[in-house]
């Protein structure tokens, strides 16, 4: 089995995942879903910290900084707003 | 960060490194359940924080990493930007951010693949299906980026909300996605010729303005799912490049999560994706075209009236648009909901799945307002309660309840799920003037028997009626 033919095997399994994972949100919860779903979407940093740090020719290193830049802000950004919002949910559920 | 290490650990090295990716995505997949509840929630979304700390700490030990001037310098600057916008954003921009944060998303992923290229001295090397995921990373990746920024402009009005478009742009939109597709082919075929590499990102680029650019700011919400799903889909196939599987598994989770919301803003627009995407359907309710025939009449209301009537009521739905939200006006209605149930008046809130600008966004803009979570009620939960209603209060919502869904056929908006208000004893429209909504449709609801209007800025209007309620 070729790594592609392996990769594609875990890509559609994870797909199912995500659509049992997901299908069941309640509407009241689909902002900070969609936001927090958007932050993992930063994992994408794991690669670009390999393109950045590896030896390379210069392009690929400011390549790979402006990268790390990009999915930072998605990750910290997506993250820190994401649990902004939950702590407003939260906050009445602690006030039954 | 290798070096530091004994010799021991270097051998199991690789293995411990993946070995902790897949800890990091059970932690992802851990998290996502948890976003299901909102009792759990905050903790899902720190477990998904945690993964991702774990993914970023293992990779600093990969072997290939040998320098880390530019990973500092970038996760520093990262680190400023995002906390910032994170920490500063109003609650009513949300959709805004979410479309930033995307098109950062999907430009890094975009990035890493040209990267991974570019870093590559002999790009013979590559296999055929390697240089196709680079050329399908890049390709999604770019046009998330730009795409992201467009309906970020739109969503801010620095671009028209307005469907721009021009009679065939849908077929060169597709032609070009085709030619992207069967340049990344030639691209596989000769890596070695730049040219095709520069037109297909050039290409994905402008794909990116020119598909989003023809839909109308109703539909925003649909882009911004969809635009999530796509910056997920395109970290996935960073992960393809890279064989790394936690790109590969995080990507499509988050691409599955984007595609499932879509469909949910979709169903409950009763339009299919095809028909958003290629639709140019509504504007941004700048143009005012309201039809004030002689006919259609309407009854006005005020503070005082509208007091009385609340306070003597046994039950009070509210249908919270975003016009409330652009007033900034949560907090107020907040205060005129806790004056009802002090006198024992029954208040509930009814959303529609489209209220807002992106899906749920009511529902955080209402918790900002510190309205519990469990008297917001979904469309299927509210409609059977409005024939046991006595007073509807909608304040800046429009299209949600027009009953033209339901009786015109013809309307653009024919058979979209809505709000049933007109089945209560009485419905009260708060609105500046009768102007069109957002899809740019009258609204017959405004001219029914049964209906009041109160005009006026929804601030001003529901401060005067909170107080008129203090003498009532």
């Amino acid at each position: 089995m070729s790594v592609l033919i392996f990769s594609l095997f875990i890509f559609v399994l994870a797909c199912f995942i995500g659509f049992e994972l997901i299908s069941k949100v309640p509407p009241t919860l689909h902002t900070p879903l969609m936001s927090g779903a958007n932050a993992i979407s930063g994992i994408t940093i794991v690669g670009a910290l390999i393109v950045a740090g590896s030896t390379g020719g210069e392009l690929s290193k400011y390549l790979g900084l402006a990268a790390i830049i990009f999915a930072t802000i998605n990750v910290v950004g997506g993250f820190l707003v994401t649990d902004r919002m939950l702590e407003m949910f939260k906050k009445k559920e602690d006030d039954k | 960060m290798s070096q530091f290490l004994p010799d021991v650990v270097l051998t199991w090295l690789p293995d411990s490194i993946q070995l902790l990716y897949l800890v990091a995505t059970a932690f992802f997949i851990r998290g996502l359940k948890l976003l299901n509840s909102p009792q759990t929630a905050r903790r899902g979304n720190q477990l998904a924080a945690i993964g991702m700390l774990i993914g970023v700490i293992v990779t600093l030990f990969d072997l290939e990493i040998v320098s880390f001037t530019f990973i500092i310098i970038g996760v520093i600057v990262g680190t400023l930007i995002g906390g910032v916008l994170a920490k500063k954003v109003a609650m009513t921009a949300m959709p805004e951010l979410v479309a930033v944060f995307n098109g950062f998303g999907g430009g890094a992923s975009a990035l890493v693949a040209w990267g991974e290229f570019a870093r590559t001295t002999d790009v013979t090397t590559f296999d055929g299906s390697s240089l196709v995921t680079i050329g399908l990373s890049i390709f999604i990746g770019a046009l998330t980026f730009t795409g992201s920024f467009i309906a970020f402009g739109k969503l801010k009005g620095f671009i028209s909300g307005n469907a721009i478009t021009f009679p065939g742009l849908n077929i060169i939109n597709i032609g070009s996605m085709l030619a992207v597709l069967v340049l990344i082919g030639f691209f596989a075929f000769d890596p070695t010729n730049m040219t095709y590499f520069w037109i297909i990102l050039g290409v994905a680029l402008l794909i990116g303005v020119t598909s989003v650019i023809p839909i109308g700011g109703a539909d925003m919400p649909v882009v911004i799912s969809l635009l999530n799903s796509y910056s997920g889909i395109a970290a996935s196939m960073a992960g393809f490049v890279l064989g790394n599987n936690l790109l590969i598994v995080s990507g499509a989770l988050v691409g599955a999560a984007g595609l499932i919301l879509t469909n949910i803003m979709c169903v409950a627009m009763n339009r299919s994706l095809a028909n958003v995407i290629f639709g140019s359907f509504g504007g941004d309710g700048a143009s005012s075209g309201a039809l004030t025939d002689g006919d259609k009449t309407v009854r006005e209301t005020s503070a005082d009236d509208l007091a009385i009537q609340i306070a003597y009521a046994s039950k009070v739905v509210i249908v919270p648009g975003y016009g409330l939200a652009v007033a900034q006006a949560q907090h107020i209605v907040k205060e005129v909901a806790s004056k009802l149930e002090a006198r024992g008046v029954q208040v509930k809130y009814g959303v529609h799945p489209v209220a807002g600008r992106m899906p749920g966004h009511m529902n955080v803009l209402l918790a900002e307002a510190d309205v519990p979570y469990d008297l917001l009620k979904d469309m299927d939960e509210i409609n059977p309660e409005f024939n046991s209603t006595d007073v509807v209060l909608i304040i800046g919502a429009n299209d949600v309840v027009n009953p033209l869904s339901k009786t015109d056929p013809g309307s653009p908006i024919y058979g979209m799920p809505i709000l049933d208000v007109e089945f209560a004893k009485r419905t009260v429209v708060f609105k500046r003037s009768l102007n069109v909504g957002y899809a740019g449709i009258d609204n017959p609801l405004f001219y029914a028997e049964k209906n009041q209007m109160f005009f006026g800025d929804a601030k001003k209007s529901l401060q005067a009626l909170n107080e008129a309620l203090n003498n009532v």
